[in-house]
């Protein structure tokens, strides 16, 4: 049988068998092998960058959801709060957070003594364990309820960042020998101070939910501002770029004929998905701020910039889209009686809506990671607005977005605000992890294949 | 069609927006990005203790803070730039012609710049001459202008270590590299005597000796940093014989990374800087447009909330994060209660 089969049509030299490999098979099947491991090693690489960063940015930014607090009880002394009084409102206002300072001096002191502790440092070295925002805690506390002056109440204080970065382990008694800002002996009162159970580290919300604060206090910084920012941006960018950009697609897919003019404005459309977001920025600078007089650093024109952007991103998804419908389900709603019109609205466009839904989520996905057009138009900066009280508040109040206010921290000289960078980019990828979920749940449940 | 009603709701909502688009409540600041964090503290203790909200401010730089600040009188431009210098003729050429006459020049008080390197390195002394030979593109050797070849710190003074030379200077358009190179190379130009002979060469011109002296080598020991000092913090971190300019305040913040070097053999405090003991600082600015004062509500307020005496004093906040505080300071009040303007006139 062998010689048979060996003697047959192929041309092989003698001793070869298909079994036995030739030099060139073994070469062809050599290059394929290591073409295979290149491919594996493009792939272990590109894990690896994603382990490498993921672990970095949990790493660097978990310790951001918490933070250190104190706890005190203050006497709310009404001969320093309302001098005349007479509880108005008017009069109380006149006392600033400087004049609150005192107060928690006091308290801290009365803290000891109760405890029994002797750090050596004086009240105003024992107060330099806090916030500076403590004074402003404890004013809008008191402004808010004049009804407590003369009573003790109980707070929670954030902490310091020299504090809190203690006890988290970022800072150490070797690290602060030239800091002015701490001393070893605030470093030991705060271990009593935790010993006794008035200092903590908990969970914080207040990153998620808060404002930023300026660069003396980076433990009361938040993201939460920003992150209404950025939802009011997104909801203006889909209001309009999904209309527009649906309309445009349609027009451009179903009905324009087919002209060198709407060729033109196609390869136009591509081109400007391709366009540097810096470009729309200085384009909503020139156009809405200057020429229309919209406010700056509004929530508003960020959207209106984002939308330019994200347009061409939505009708190229679109157009994609509705070309996937088969022209048979046009020709058949034509066949029995439909108009054009009807064709399109009532059989191609809700069998294209999950790739456009797909499309607008990833066009918004990347709007909400965009920060370059935003520094133009005022939205990167220290945007510290409350947050808004109504809708139009929202879109024409001064605000942030959530990359903006990552770069704005990763600029700061206290290293407790680079922290803060790491944590909000974990709140940012959740979005967009998130957003992106989203867009492969639709296309999976409501695709449909012909 | 449900997204024919979008479309209405859009248009109505960019209705709505441009008639509430008419007033601006709140102060909007731009500038230097050094004055930033003063700035930024006091906006958030104003947003706490006054009915007003909180300003916004961006940073950019003192020249893009300032032609923001030119671009014309209105709600849809700045109320105030920050400055790390004082603003210049031309500057104000451009902002006469966009129709910004009155305006207020408020210091605030001085900023020291400081030299620092890697904790763990070596520690250096250094004299503004220290700086001109390693830096300068041309200098003079046995009265002859030659291309500056020095590559260690040993070569332009014995006295320091053979560590390479390697300096992270801020890029041109922050107002701290004209205080670097006039304070420190120009001086340090000026000291070795080298100044006279550029004269010299230059035909006893002043102004090209000078330019002469500032001029940078570009060979890589000396790299312009255009972003903040976070930037140059990061390049020092992974050059260790880097050594760079920062700002007082940052390396306060920094020192378990950084250590400072003496210039002409004076430390770097906001005390040596208040006496004017240590050589390298700089008055900080801000710039109001007093026609926006009793227009954009808050605007006074805050620019006398921001020279009162606890907020810019010397147990203020402001002398706290590193601000030296100007001794000065009961004149500006004044100045700005009097709303006076630049000029002279009120």
């Amino acid at each position: 049988m062998t010689d048979i089969s060996q003697n047959g049509s192929t041309p092989r030299k003698h001793g070869e068998t298909l079994l036995k490999l030739t030099a060139r098979t073994k070469r062809r099947n050599a290059a394929e092998r290591r073409f295979q491991a290149y491919g594996i090693g493009a792939i272990a690489i590109g894990l690896l960058m994603l382990v490498i960063l993921v672990f970095n940015i949990v790493g660097n930014g978990m310790g951001a959801f918490t933070q250190t607090f104190v706890t005190l009880d203050v006497t709310l002394d009404a001969k320093k709060l309302d001098k005349k009084g007479n509880r108005d409102l008017d009069d109380i206002k006149k006392v600033s957070t400087f004049g609150y300072a005192p107060l928690i001096q006091k308290a801290f002191e009365a803290k000891v003594g109760a405890l029994g502790l002797d750090s050596g440092l004086k009240a105003k070295d024992m107060a330099g364990l806090l916030s500076k925002g403590a004074p402003a805690q404890l004013r809008d506390y008191v402004l808010a309820h004049p009804e407590t002056i003369g009573e003790t109440v109980t707070f929670r204080f954030l902490a310091n960042s020299r504090v809190d970065g203690y006890m988290k382990g970022r800072v150490t008694r070797d690290s602060i020998e030239n800091d002015k800002n701490i001393t070893a002996a605030q470093l030991d009162f705060t271990d009593q101070l935790v010993q006794a159970g008035v200092i903590e580290k908990t969970f914080n919300p207040a990153f998620i939910f808060g404002s930023d604060a300026s660069d003396q206090r980076p433990e009361a910084a938040g993201i939460g501002v920003s992150m209404v920012g950025s939802l009011f941006m997104m909801f203006v960018v889909l209001a309009l770029a999904l209309p527009i950009g649906v309309a445009a697609s349609i027009y451009l897919e179903e009905f324009a004929p087919k002209t060198w003019w709407t060729d033109v404005i196609e390869v136009n459309i591509s081109n400007l998905a391709a366009v540097p977001s810096i470009v729309f920025g200085i384009l909503g600078l020139a156009v809405f701020i200057n020429y229309m007089h919209l406010p700056m650093s509004a929530p508003l024109v960020g959207g209106l910039v984002l939308t330019l952007m994200t347009l061409p991103t939505i009708i190229i998804s679109t157009r994609a889209a509705l070309k996937a419908v088969p022209p048979s389900i046009r020709d058949a709603a034509l066949g029995v009686g439909a108009s054009k019109m009807q064709s399109v609205f009532h059989h191609v466009l809700p069998l294209a809506a999950p790739g456009i839904l797909t499309g607008t989520i990833i066009g918004l996905a990347q709007a909400l990671g965009e920060t370059a057009p935003l520094l133009l138009i005022g939205m990167v900066g220290f945007i510290a607005s409350n947050a808004p009280d109504s809708v139009a508040s929202g879109l024409l109040a001064p605000n942030s977005a959530m990359p903006a206010q990552i770069y704005e921290w990763a600029k700061r000289a206290d290293p407790a605000f680079y922290e803060r960078a790491w944590g909000g980019i974990i709140i940012l990828l959740v979005f967009l992890v998130t957003m992106n979920t989203l867009a492969v749940i639709l296309r999976r449940r409501f695709e449909r294949r012909w | 069609m449900s997204f024919v009603k979008m479309t209405v709701s859009a248009l109505a909502l960019g209705a709505v927006s441009a008639t509430a688009a008419a007033a601006r409540d709140q102060v909007q600041i731009a500038g230097s990005s050094t004055v930033l964090p003063y700035a930024s503290i006091v906006a958030e203790a104003f947003g706490e203790n006054f009915d007003f909200p909180t300003p916004v401010v961006e940073s950019g730089g003192s020249s893009a803070g300032l032609k923001r600040f030119c671009e014309g009188v209105g709600e849809n431009t700045i109320d105030i730039a920050n400055a790390s210098r004082k603003i210049k003729d031309k500057e104000i050429k451009a902002c006469a012609e966009a129709g910004v006459t009155d305006i207020m020049e408020v210091r605030i008080g001085y900023d020291g710049i400081v030299f620092a390197s890697d904790i763990n390195g070596n520690t250096f002394e250094f004299t503004p001459a220290d700086w001109y030979k390693a830096l300068s593109d041309k200098i003079v050797v046995d009265g002859k202008i030659v291309d500056n070849s020095n590559a260690t710190w040993a070569d332009v003074n014995p006295a320091f270590p053979a560590q390479p030379i390697q300096a992270f200077i801020p890029g041109t358009k922050h107002g701290t590299r004209e205080v670097f190179e006039d304070k420190v190379i120009l001086a340090g130009c000026e000291a070795t005597g080298d100044f006279e002979v550029f004269k010299a060469a230059n035909g006893d011109d002043k102004k090209a000796a000078e330019k002469a002296c500032i001029a940078l080598r570009t060979d890589g020991k000396s790299v312009d940093i255009d972003g903040d000092y976070t930037e140059t913090l990061a390049r020092i971190d992974s050059n260790k014989d880097g050594i760079g300019v920062f700002g007082l305040a940052f390396y306060e913040n920094n020192t378990d990374k950084l250590q400072v070097a003496t210039m002409s053999g004076v430390v770097p405090s906001t005390e040596s800087i208040a006496t004017g003991e240590y050589p390298v600082s700089r008055p900080l600015f801000f710039y109001v447009k007093k026609a926006h004062i009793g227009v954009i509500p808050g605007l006074k307020e805050y620019a006398e909330f921001f020279v009162s005496d606890e907020i810019a004093g010397s147990d203020g906040p402001l002398a706290e994060y590193g601000l030296v505080s100007d001794p000065e300071l009961a004149k500006t009040q004044e100045a700005v209660a009097d709303e006076v303007v630049m000029g002279g006139s009120m």
